[in-house]
């Protein structure tokens, strides 16, 4: 959060797989070196791999915030698009089986001896948001009281290489909505959110989830639609949901990749949602592409913008370049915000919308 | 007592045979899964190239859909809720084995874009032009208590009129399995649609 105030990025040069099959590129990581001595804290007895250190320390923060007794009560919803794919590589000391998601999701569970079985959502790019409302509806099924959501994703070989090879990569920090964007840049995190009813567990940065939606574009498993229809419907159904205006919102943080044709995407979306001129910004500049966590990450921040009353500036805008205008925050500035919305889209064609409101005194 | 007979409609399909509500369909227990998959959709009569570009998991999940679609055509909101244990890991080695080598490289977008189990959402959303709820779970084996509460949130809250649902898994060519049904209300007890799963795959 801090880095992000001081308007700070975390992405930084890298080189994977060698310098024959990838060009250099700039990617936003975890630290190992902070990660292992986080997670050597924990007294770990086992072996986990790296996807599982970064989830276990999300998850550990959160739950012990919580002082929640982890009982039949108390769902996990881990989300994540690709999981422990790193061990699929040949030289990787863990057994291929833990590519498995379910394998994945126990090792995480039983960390912290969760009674209910664990649930795993893996819906591409959109899977930390859409978790988030899975998570509500579950309580709202009275399957559970509370539900913890952990999103987590790693920069790998087996990612880079499929981006480049879609030719969708950047070769310097990516520039969401700017004229000269010209790609994603990957990145990895980890994230963890209390879903829960209980209003004696909210904080000062705890909001409402007053509007959920997802839709598919139903037009392309790869490429964002032409007419943003899915993005489109996504947000006119959890804004009426939400039951507010567009004028209400005080800002969107939108899913900004900084591809030509994502960014163009979500221009026309929000255009015909009629939302043109309420402050956006996409954090991708700062964080880099995480996947699956990605959306969760960028919620998180969201409400720590509502907490901090600040609208942070959408980091690699330079000019205008989308076919409709945006108002892309173009610098971090204070300002009263009580409600926000985050979008998200991924291939497969999918979309998520969620409308959050500040928690009022009462 | 509801009986299960809101279910309008299912499909199960493993081991070279395909069931609709029950029955068997179409059986060719002999041909690997890809000439398998191409003998079902000719006799299914489908006219659908896209076909012929998805993985094993997207064909498996497609097909199901096709045969119960020929019943009940699915409604423009009907929402999408599947699972499974292997994910997308019959296209994720494929993917990985392209790039293992660096002096043999060579990943493909073609590859690569399945390796993402909710591809196949995508597909069946395109093919019958759903503009809906997606969801792709990942478990253990088929859960019905746990996909149960999600389906009927979708259609207590008005997100969905009806939810195709179910389980979609291909792990390797002589393991998969898929059970997809479809439910319109909040009324069908687990215990019949774990029923009619458990007859099936005790029985293949």
């Amino acid at each position: 959060m801090e880095a992000i105030e001081q308007e700070r990025s975390g992405i930084h040069p890298a080189r994977y797989i060698d310098d024959q099959h990838t060009a250099s590129f700039v990617t936003s990581q975890i630290d190992r070196e902070l990660l292992e001595t986080r997670f050597q804290e924990l007294n770990p007895s086992k072996e986990y791999t790296r996807l599982e250190k970064i989830l276990v320390c999300s998850l550990d923060s959160v739950i012990k915030a919580s002082t929640l007794k982890l009982d039949d009560r108390v769902g996990l919803i881990i989300a994540t698009t690709k999981g422990n794919i790193d061990v699929l590589d040949t030289e990787h000391p863990f057994p291929k089986s833990r590519a498995y998601l379910p394998e994945m999701a126990r090792a995480v569970a039983d960390f912290f001896a969760f009674e209910t079985e664990p649930i795993v959502l893996s819906n591409a790019c959109v899977s930390g948001a859409l978790a988030v409302a899975t998570a509500k509806g579950y309580i709202q099924q009275q399957q559970f009281d509370h539900v913890f959501v952990v999103a987590g994703d790693l920069v790998t070989p087996f990612t880079v290489s499929g981006f480049t090879s879609f030719q969708a990569m950047s070769d310097m920090p990516c520039k969401p909505y700017s004229a000269d964007r010209d790609g994603i840049t990957l990145g990895e995190a980890g994230a963890c959110v209390l879903v829960t009813s209980d209003r004696e567990r909210t904080d000062a940065t705890s909001m409402e989830l007053v509007g959920e939606a997802s839709c598919n574009d139903a037009n392309h498993i790869s490429g964002p639609s032409r007419t943003g229809e899915g993005l489109f419907r996504s947000i006119k159904k959890a804004m009426t949901q939400a039951n507010i205006t567009s004028e209400e919102l005080g800002f969107i943080s939108a899913h900004g990749t900084a591809t030509v044709f994502n960014d163009e995407m979500e221009s026309i979306a929000f255009h015909r949602a009629g939302m043109s001129e309420i402050p956006i910004h996409s954090l991708k500049g700062y964080l880099g592409h995480s996947l699956g966590a990605s959306s969760l990450v960028e919620l998180v921040v969201g409400m720590h913008s509502v907490a901090n009353n600040t609208l942070f500036r959408s980091l690699g805008y330079e000019e205008p370049g989308t076919s409709h205008p945006l108002a892309v925050i173009e610098t971090t500035t204070p300002k009263k915000i009580t409600t926000f919305m985050k979008t998200a889209s991924g291939f497969g064609g999918c979309n998520v919308a969620l409308v959050c409101k500040q928690l009022s005194n009462e | 007592m509801n009986n299960g007979s809101d279910i309008l409609d299912y499909c199960y399909i493993s081991k070279g045979t395909i069931w609709h509500n029950g029955a068997e369909w179409f059986s060719k227990e002999e041909l690997p899964f890809k000439a398998f998959m191409k003998a079902a959709y000719q006799q299914r009569g489908i006219s659908y190239p896209k076909f012929f570009k998805m993985d094993r998991l997207s064909k498996l999940a497609f097909m199901a859909s096709e045969v119960m679609a020929a019943q009940t055509p699915f409604q423009e909101e009907t929402a999408l809720v599947f699972a499974n244990r292997a994910s997308s890991l019959d296209s994720d080695r494929k993917h990985q084995h392209s790039i293992q080598h660096k002096d043999a490289f060579y990943p493909s977008p073609a590859v690569f874009v399945y390796t993402l189990p909710n591809i196949c959402l995508g597909e069946i959303s395109i093919r019958h032009q759903l503009f809906s709820e997606n969801s792709f779970f990942i478990f253990d084996s088929f859960n019905v208590d746990t996909l149960h509460p999600y389906c009927n949130h979708l259609i207590a809250t008005k997100k969905a009129p009806a939810v195709l649902c179910g389980w979609v898994d291909f792990d390797t060519e002589t393991e998969y399995e898929a059970f997809l049904y479809l439910i319109r209300n909040e009324n069908i007890p687990t215990h019949y649609i774990q029923q009619l799963y458990e007859q099936h795959h005790d029985s293949t």
